[in-house]
């Protein structure tokens, strides 16, 4: 029996869904009992024009983790999936566009600025700038073009699968890669398409052991500030945690060592906008004895984008700053 | 210019803002049926849409407003202690400058969000809000965010769906 | 998700919408939106040919979903649900767009009015397909009705419930009940005596059996809902036992602080620590004013009220009693106050003596009163010129904009008086209208213009004690523009009477707050609809009558009060009410059990099951505000009828024209 071909693509991203795959540890050895790496950049040396020449659905699994963050992004999101049978999000930047959909609130113009001139470590008075096309004896060189606004996965191609987390939990890719061996073998049948997997049912808040009570806070509170209870609600003791906006699936590792959940997991089913959502969580537990000085104590947040829409900024509904 | 035309240019010389009013049911709603009964006249860009309470409206359905086209959100509850449902309008207090803060984050001018206290007996403040409003969100111009959330790849130029040539493979 | 018929229905109000917006062109676009399967036009969809319209559709055409455009909801959405129903339609499945109050009925431009009634009615078509049928929640109503304010209004509305067999707890903060009318002397525009046409009805709600009277008690707190009030009341001590106490007052005549000034006489008598307001009082029992009381205060005292008291009912240890009941309606006859005129510093009052409120002159000139009913100046002198002065912080925009309705007929009444006792003594008025509207009202102002009353058109400019010639030395002198006339007047008098209106109760907006309605921009508690429901708020349960709504005269709150006793007893004589079911519901499968939504809910209608650790709510207590809704960072309860899907649909629908 031929085996199946897997491919893995990291486009904007920082390589840890790559090592979250290894977290898998031995399992790794039954993935490759079961597939064929056709294309994994940071393991195996293919090139794009290998996956160019394959024929279209030659991919079995394809787990496509990093955010559409350049023209190469985009082109290999489009190669990938015409070349793959499932392709899935992998990943909090895939999905939702993660950390580097952060640059949202800015353009491309102003990201470059800001790396090649405006910054206290950088010497370049003559303002040299990255060039698309540099023509150069041998030939003409090119860069991607950057775009100004970092977009998800699923913006630009149909995604079959999506799977959260900054990165996936070791132990939810085991179970997907599990199911998807199944599925491949014919021995149990695919999610449907479109689906959220390796996650739990509701939010983070229910996979986290900490004492949950009345929730009425009068301040905000860093990590670093005070001595946290360890077996309270960290929301409870004023740290901003993102666990009852946030999809469960990761065993609620951070909050369980005292470290507030930062929303990596994207939005529970049925919320569109995990940053609006939590935003009004965050504020309807804020409790002082006039409207005013409740909506004062809220606004002490000081970074509302960064916090709300860490992850989740590219697939906000309002998806990117005023341009 | 005949009158027909007239009316098209007095029209369309003019930027129409797209207003949406969040109305509580039982204080800004009944002001703004109040303005109605007394035959007060307002500019007609905001279309308001009633909900039992101001503390149901979340900042999830501004932005939904905004990204859905319109230039301006009006939220409109109850004076603090006149809640119908005693603190609702609270929460709908406590939720405001914070996302204020978000929204001004992403480059949104403050004044195109805006929270007004009106009772079921001020009319008059339900016309004079919704005047004030549009003509502060004519001032501004418009907001267009939908062509920022747009990422139809087959609508190029906008904000969030530049793209190049080389970006569709062959 | 199958595709909905939904009938589109256009009303033209007349020309109330038609008028304005172009209600062709509104249903030829409905006609080509998504899911309509139908859109018709009418003149007046409230009318039965109307309703019969929806019916049919149901029946004939299969409509599934209706959205009627017309006027608000407030109107007429039960008339158009309950059409829906009658004709096999889930209530729920049906929608109104407000095009009149918020679109005809506010403007100017036709085409602007038109595309205006397209945007509201497209938010309800895209909503419509998302709506899902809901039953409404039947609720038990207790039969009890509280009656808040003992003053004849509370009285009246009090005796008509009691009289139909409902038990009524009567509540009143003062020791006794009879409120304002009490004080009056003679009442307009028949002269008869105030208290006598009030005592019989005080004594009959003493007696009345099903009224339980609650004196010198306040209601501190109000929960739950239409049919199902629990209302805290504040039973104030008296320090006297009153189930001993026969009233016979010897306590008040043994009392030794004496100088406490009489509210009761406005301040021109003084009563003692152990009182009782007036011999009238009913309840007819002392009280002991803990504010001046010696013993209360911790000085000492010989105590002569108890050697006094035969029946041995003073107790100085008595306490507040906190009582809890429940009712099913609650009536609102908690009265007004006098404008008090000292803002009016033209005036002068309280700085020159003999410049009285009109509450002062009721008790001045009533036999009862602080002069025995003699009409006296500060120095126990007859006044031989008495000036009247309307609209004394009325008709004002620096103090009350409203026209109190009553005082123009009480200012003739007092001329009346006056020169019923003092026939020589010249009389001036000083008015700007003669609001003398009601049954016999004119008549009696053409009986006072016969009386040799002196009416002067012009608001008085003021009142000072500054003579510019020897007839003004040592008087009153009123300066007045007669606007009839040509000429502005500077009138000597001995007296003034400043004819100020009825305001709201100092408290009436804390007191509104308590109860959970609201208040007019002038104050007065807010009536749920101007014309039509005068005597019901914006709260199903909760009634208003007499002057706590607005200044009126007595016949009017009479029957204010008959109507609000009448309404409450159209609620509180069915064994159940329905309530809306827009209510909230959490899904236990979906509930992390985090708590936030358990503290925030205003009404406690949520509880955490630690079996299912789930959030849930209690649908009995829920109103349906929706906060949990919003606060919850994972989108799980939700509120029927205003599902966020639902609100998206409407905000999409409203901006895709």
């Amino acid at each position: 029996m031929s085996k199946f071909k897997f491919a893995m693509y990291w486009a904007g991203s920082c390589g840890g869904c790559e090592i979250a795959v290894l977290e898998i540890k031995e399992k790794i050895l039954e993935v490759d009992a079961n597939f064929d790496v056709v294309f994994w950049p940071v393991a195996v040396d293919f090139k794009y024009k290998d996956v160019e020449g394959y024929d279209d659905g030659y991919i079995d699994v394809c787990l496509f983790n990093g955010c559409i963050r350049n023209s190469e992004n985009e082109y290999m999101a489009n190669l990938l999936r015409k070349k793959s049978k499932v392709l899935v999000a992998f990943g909090a930047c895939a999905t939702m566009g993660g950390i580097p959909g952060l640059i949202n609130e800015a353009t491309a113009q102003e990201l470059k600025e800001l790396v090649y001139t405006k910054n206290p470590s950088i010497d370049n008075p003559e303002g040299v700038f990255p060039q698309e096309k540099y023509e150069v004896p041998e030939g003409e060189l090119d860069l991607p073009h950057l775009y100004d606004t970092v977009k998800t996965l699923g913006q630009c191609v149909d995604v079959d699968y999506f799977m959260p987390g900054c990165p996936p939990e070791a132990h939810q890719i085991a179970a997907v890669l599990d199911v998807v061996t199944a599925a491949l073998k014919g021995e149990a049948a695919l999610p449907p398409k479109g689906a959220v997997v390796g996650v739990a049912p509701k939010s983070c808040c229910d996979e986290c052991k900490r004492v949950k009570e009345e929730k009425k806070i009068g301040g905000f509170r860093r990590i670093w500030e005070f001595f946290p209870d360890p077996e309270k609600c960290l929301l409870e003791q004023g740290v901003v945690c993102m666990g009852p906006a946030t999809r469960a699936g990761c065993g609620a590792r951070c909050t369980t060592v005292g470290m507030a959940c930062r929303g990596c997991y994207g939005a529970p089913d049925g919320v569109i906008d995990q940053g609006a959502k939590m935003l009004s969580t965050l504020a309807s537990i804020v409790d002082a004895p006039t409207p005013e000085e409740i909506a004062e104590i809220a606004a002490t947040l000081p970074d509302p984008v960064g916090t709300f829409y860490r992850f989740g900024l590219a697939s906000s509904l309002l998806r990117r700053a005023k341009v | 210019m005949t009158a027909a035309s007239e009316k098209e240019s007095r029209v369309s010389d003019q930027f129409e803002p797209r207003l949406i009013g969040f109305l509580c049911r039982w204080c800004s709603y009944n002001g703004a049926d109040l303005a109605g009964t007394s035959r007060m006249k307002y500019p007609p860009n905001l279309v308001p849409i009633k909900t039992n309470c101001s503390g149901r409206v979340d900042p999830t359905h501004i932005m939904k407003a905004l990204a859905e086209g319109a230039d301006g959100v009006l939220i409109a509850g109850c004076h603090p202690g006149d809640c119908h449902y005693i603190n609702g309008n609270y929460r709908t207090a406590g939720r405001f400058p914070l996302m204020h803060k978000l929204l001004e984050q992403l480059g949104l001018e403050p004044g195109r969000v805006r929270l007004e206290w009106v009772s079921a007996a001020e009319g008059d403040k339900f016309a004079r809000v919704v005047t004030e409003f549009t003509e502060e969100i004519r001032a501004l111009g418009p907001l267009g965010w939908r062509t920022q959330t747009d990422v139809d790849p087959a609508k190029p130029g906008t904000a969030a769906s530049d793209r190049v040539e080389e970006a569709v493979p062959a | 998700m199958a595709e909905e018929k939904i009938g589109v229905y256009i009303c033209h109000c007349g020309t109330n919408i038609a008028g304005t917006v172009d209600v062709e062109e509104v249903t030829r676009w409905a006609a080509e939106q998504p899911n309509v399967a139908i859109a018709r036009e009418y003149k007046y969809m409230c009318s039965d040919p109307g309703q019969d319209l929806i019916k049919q559709d149901i029946k004939e055409n299969g409509i599934t979903r209706a959205v009627v455009a017309a006027c608000s909801p407030t109107m007429h959405e039960p008339t158009f649900r309950k059409a829906a129903g009658d004709g096999g339609l889930n209530p729920y499945l049906l929608q109104m767009a407000n095009i009149r109050e918020h679109c005809s009925w506010v403007t100017i431009d036709h085409d602007a009015a038109t595309e205006k009634a397209k945007r509201i009615l497209g938010a309800q078509i895209h909503r419509l397909p998302l709506n899902v049928p809901l039953q409404p929640i039947e609720v038990p109503v207790n039969p009890n009705v509280m009656v808040v304010g003992g003053g004849i209004a509370g009285i009246e509305a009090a005796l008509k419930l009691a009289a139909t067999g409902k038990k009524v707890y009567l509540v009143e903060r003062d020791p006794s009940i009879g409120g304002h009318m009490a004080m009056f002397d003679k009442t307009f525009p028949t002269l008869d005596c105030a208290a006598c046409i009030l005592t019989p009805k005080m004594s009959a709600a003493g007696k009345e059996p099903n009224i339980e009277m609650l004196a010198y008690s306040e209601v501190t707190q109000v929960d739950g809902y239409v049919g199902n009030f629990k209302v805290k009341v504040k039973k104030k001590a008296r320090f006297i036992d009153t189930d001993k106490c026969t009233g016979c007052a010897l306590c008040t005549e043994a009392c030794v602080v004496r100088k406490v000034p009489s509210e009761f006489d406005m301040g021109l008598s003084k009563r003692a620590a152990a009182y009782i307001p007036f011999p009238q009082a009913v309840p007819l029992r002392a009280t002991i004013d803990p504010t001046r009381c010696l013993t209360l205060t911790g000085k000492k005292c010989k105590q002569p009220c108890v050697a006094a008291c035969g029946p041995e009912a003073i107790d100085f240890e008595q306490k507040d009693e906190e009582l809890e009941l429940e009712v099913g309606a609650i009536i609102m006859a908690t009265g007004f106050q006098l404008w008090d005129p000292t803002p009016e510093t033209r005036y002068s009052y309280g700085k020159l003596d003999n410049v009285i409120s009109s509450l002062e002159f009721e008790r001045i000139s009533n036999a009862s009163g602080p002069t025995g009913g003699h009409i006296v100046c500060k120095n126990g002198e007859a006044p031989k010129s008495v000036a009247i002065l309307h609209c004394v912080g009325s008709r004002d925009d620096n103090h009350q904009e409203f026209c109190s309705r009553v005082c123009c007929m009480y200012s003739l009444k007092f001329a009346h008086l006056i020169k019923e006792h003092l026939p020589e003594t010249e009389v001036y008025e000083c008015y700007i209208d003669m609001r003398t509207y009601g049954k016999g009202y004119e008549e009696f102002y053409k009986r006072l213009m016969n009386e040799s009353v002196h009416f002067i058109r012009g608001r008085a400019a003021e009142v000072s004690a500054v003579a510019l010639s020897p007839e003004e030395q040592g008087e009153l002198v009123v300066k007045v523009e007669d606007t009839l006339l040509g000429i502005t007047r500077r009138l000597p008098v001995d007296m003034v009477i400043l004819s100020s209106g009825l305001a709201p109760r100092a408290d009436a907006k804390a007191t509104s707050q308590i109860f959970g309605f609201g208040c007019s921009s002038n104050g007065f508690f807010l009536e749920r609809h101007p014309k039509l429901e005068p005597v019901s708020t914006v709260t199903d349960g909760i009634f208003i009558a007499g002057c706590c709504q607005y200044p009126k005269d007595i016949p009017d709150t009479v029957a204010q009060a008959g109507a609000a006793a009448a309404g409450a007893l159209a609620l509180v004589d069915n064994a159940t009410v329905k309530v809306e079911p827009t209510i909230s519901y959490i899904d236990p499968e979906k509930c992390s059990g985090c708590h936030i939504c358990v503290g925030l809910c205003p009404h406690a209608a949520i509880q955490y099951n630690a079996e299912k650790d789930a959030a849930e709510v209690i649908e009995a207590a829920c109103k349906g505000c929706g906060v949990c809704v919003a606060a919850c960072g994972s989108g799980v309860p939700q509120q029927r009828g205003y599902l966020d899907e639902q609100i998206f649909a409407e905000i999409e629908g409203a901006l895709v024209v």
